[in-house]
């Protein structure tokens, strides 16, 4: 009952890029590799092209739903500066997955604040271990933006231990019928990025 | 109607946040005289840290203010035990009950086993009795007499109960805890000692005194108002509690390793400091329709009053055109009271479909028997769009799916009495400014429904996508008054991302250089 044994991830964004799936689709994940698994998500408010933040943890018991500091063994970021926003809780050797997609917020554009100058230098200076993708491009060549949650969560899937077949049913059984198969695709595409 | 359902016998289970237990205060405080026949449980989630609601108040003190008994979930496998339990209670004791969640409880999910599924298997029917149901004086003496008595065997029931139990550690220190702040507990003090309170009220005071006499020092770790803290003292049991634990906000194991720290005497390391990054507050969605409004407002020197839907976005820069928000329902009645005030600037009230419904139309009524003369604009989206599209009486649908007569809202605005009744577009600016302008100036109440689906519900564009021609932009930064999440400002000109761009067309039409175009389809 160590909790040294669970796992945690933490995947963020802007409301609306499709972390709440990408987050079912990796605690299914976890579920079907055997484990006890927790997530929490806050909805609402949020959601509206605010900043969005679901965590995973996983193990033979978990207690907290909530990651602690410093513990994530994965952050994947569907946005850019979201990724620098959250990075507190990525373990000091953690993998940390960032699409290149920018997404100006409202404070940005009506001049209340700066969206910082050189993005990809900070995640590098922020992160020891970056894998830094244009997730929404690979989604668009696919033909399915919307699916850029599946790249991220395909190129975070390579510094997790869950097995291939559990990822493809898990994409299987969250994703609606006529979706899977793009879906699967995009996920494919994100493990390329290792 | 909770309450009726159980006096007729059935089971009936209410679900609510904390603020939503205020509007049903009223019955539930004499419900608990009355008792159920059926079990009744509501289950109300509290939002600590308020990340989508109005204040941060605790529902517990609601549990005892009504002296009925509460049930707190820790986890979703709790959350199903806790409320069969509940629902036993309230049968055995005909009592309401409370099922206490927060916002971390409710949005968190783990995996649950189910039971078999029981059928209470009794036959539905009201039997008249009187002293029992009719809490007149004479016999609402008796059952105010019944409800000490019941609040009696319920202390037992709770010092009896296998919701509330101890874990054996170390004894050095003994935590007492209860909901989300319990597993949070197991992880910062693995070692301790813990008292898990899942039914919490009445206070189960022998199980506090009992494990206070076994360990050096007691703890209280608790999400909110210091209830048990303040409780396990009066009791005559020395403990920490929000000295090391904050009372303001929610917790998170992050916050009680603070505490922990705090609490044996070790500083912080200091933290390497966050990088200043531009914060993202959420915004209207692009396309909404309740954007244009605020727009429109934002040209006229009126009070707003607020409301609680999506449309509370418009408080935000740089639409900045709500002037006040206070609860379910207060655009239109505040609107009254700032008018009767005496304010000298003319008072717009805004409320959404929903709220309308929910509670909007006594202060309406008010409004218009009361002779004021404030112009409430409804902006119906023909959903309940912040709290994830449900269906209301404007839909024509019911919760469960089911087709229902949709209510019109302009034929309740005429049946309270107000004479000045129109529907506009919210996308046609003109029209919008317009009609608020001449209901402004009005002096009689009226009443302006703006009406268009929300698009985030519909799922489908609303026209093509827009762009800027860069060449063309003048850099005045109007488009930018939307506050559409679309529009971005790079440096000199505005540029639209048509990954967001839902088609609406607002920005085309008060772009002064004409620089706003729908993108040509090619192919
Ligand atoms: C008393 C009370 N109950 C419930 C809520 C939760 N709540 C927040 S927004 C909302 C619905 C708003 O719907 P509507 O007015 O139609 O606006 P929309 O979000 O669709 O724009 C509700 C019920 C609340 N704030 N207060
Ligand atoms: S969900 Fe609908 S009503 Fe709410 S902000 Fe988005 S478009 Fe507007």
């Amino acid at each position: 009952m160590s909790l040294e044994d669970v796992q945690s991830v933490v995947l963020v964004g802007v409301g609306g890029q499709g972390i709440l799936l990408a987050s079912e689709v990796l605690a299914q994940a976890a579920v079907l590799s055997g484990h006890r698994v927790k997530t929490n998500e806050v909805h609402g408010m949020a959601q509206r092209g605010g900043s969005v933040v679901a965590q995973i943890r996983w193990g033979q018991k978990v207690y907290s739903p909530l990651v602690a500091s410093g513990t994530a063994r994965v952050l994947g970021s569907l946005e850019q500066i979201e990724a620098l926003r959250y990075a507190h809780y990525l373990a000091p050797n953690g993998l940390a997955v960032v699409s290149a997609q920018a997404i100006m917020p409202m404070t940005v554009s009506t001049g209340e604040a700066i969206y910082p100058k050189d993005v990809p230098g900070l995640l590098k200076r922020s992160f020891s271990r970056l894998i830094y993708l244009d997730a929404a491009q690979a989604a668009l060549d696919l033909g399915e933006i919307r699916a850029a949650n599946m790249v991220v969560l395909g190129a975070v899937s390579t510094g997790l231990d869950i097995a291939i077949e559990d990822w493809r049913d898990a994409i299987v059984a969250s994703v609606k019928e006529r979706f899977v198969e793009i879906n699967l695709r995009a996920f494919e595409a994100g493990r390329s990025f290792s | 109607m909770a309450a009726a359902a159980s006096l007729a016998k059935a089971r009936s289970i209410v679900t609510m946040k904390h603020v939503g237990l205020n509007v049903a205060a009223d019955p539930l405080m004499t419900l608990s005289y009355l008792g159920v026949e059926g079990g009744l449980v509501a289950c109300v989630a509290d939002d600590p840290g308020m990340h989508s609601s109005q204040n941060e108040q605790d529902t517990r003190h609601y549990a005892r203010l009504a002296k009925v008994p509460l049930f707190e979930p820790s986890d979703s496998q709790e959350a199903r035990d806790l409320m069969l339990l509940a629902m036993e209670i309230s049968e055995e004791y005909r009592t309401p009950a409370i099922l206490r969640s927060t916002t971390r409880v409710s949005h968190s999910r783990s995996l649950v086993d189910l039971g078999e599924r029981k059928p209470a298997g009794r036959r539905i029917g009201f039997v008249k009795n009187p002293p029992r149901y009719v809490p007149i004086p004479v016999w609402g003496r008796v059952m105010r007499r019944d409800v000490e008595e019941r609040m009696g065997r319920l202390v037992r029931a709770a010092e009896a109960s296998s919701a509330n139990w101890m874990e054996w550690r170390d004894r050095s220190l003994g935590i007492v805890t209860s909901s989300i702040a319990y597993q949070y507990v197991r992880e910062v003090w693995p070692d301790a000692s813990v008292l898990k309170l899942g039914f919490s009220y009445p206070f189960p005071d022998s199980l506090f005194l009992e494990f206070a006499s076994q360990v050096d020092s007691v703890l209280v770790v608790e999400e909110l108002d210091p209830i048990l803290e303040e409780h396990v003292r009066s009791l005559g049991i020395a403990c920490r509690g929000g000295d090391v634990v904050p009372k303001v906000g929610e917790l998170s194991p992050d916050q009680l390793l603070l505490a922990r720290m705090r609490m044996e005497g070790r500083k912080p390391a200091m933290d390497a400091g966050q990088m200043a990054l531009p914060p993202r507050p959420a915004v209207l969605c692009p396309g909404c329709p309740h954007r244009g409004i605020f727009y429109v407002l934002g040209q006229l020197d009126v009070v707003v009053t607020g409301d609680i839907g999506c449309y509370s976005l418009g408080a935000f820069k740089p639409l900045d055109r709500m002037d006040t928000i206070l609860c379910m329902g207060a655009g239109i009645s505040m609107a009254q009271g700032l008018e009767k005030a005496g304010d000298p600037r003319k008072v717009v009230g805004i409320v959404g479909d929903s709220t309308f419904f929910h509670s909007g139309i006594t202060g309406l009524l008010d409004i218009a028997y009361n002779r004021g003369g404030s112009t409430i604009l409804v902006l119906d989206n023909r959903t309940t769009a912040m709290t994830g599209h449900q269906e209301n009486p404007g839909t024509g649908r019911t919760l469960m799916g089911d087709v229902s007569v949709p209510i019109s809202i302009e034929a309740i605005g005429s049946a309270c009495g107000i004479e000045r009744v129109r529907t506009v577009d919210p996308y046609d600016l003109e029209a919008v400014s317009v009609a608020v302008r001449e209901e402004v100036e009005a002096f009689a109440p009226s009443l302006i429904v703006a009406r268009a689906p929300c698009p985030l519900k519909e799922r489908r564009r609303l026209g093509a996508v827009r762009v800027v021609d860069e060449d063309a932009c003048k850099g005045c930064r109007i488009c930018i008054r939307l506050a559409c999440p679309a529009i971005e400002w790079l440096g000199e000109t505005a540029r639209i991302n048509p990954l967001l761009c839902m088609g609406c067309g607002l920005c085309q039409g008060i772009c002064p250089a004409g620089a706003i175009a729908p993108q040509e389809v090619d192919s």
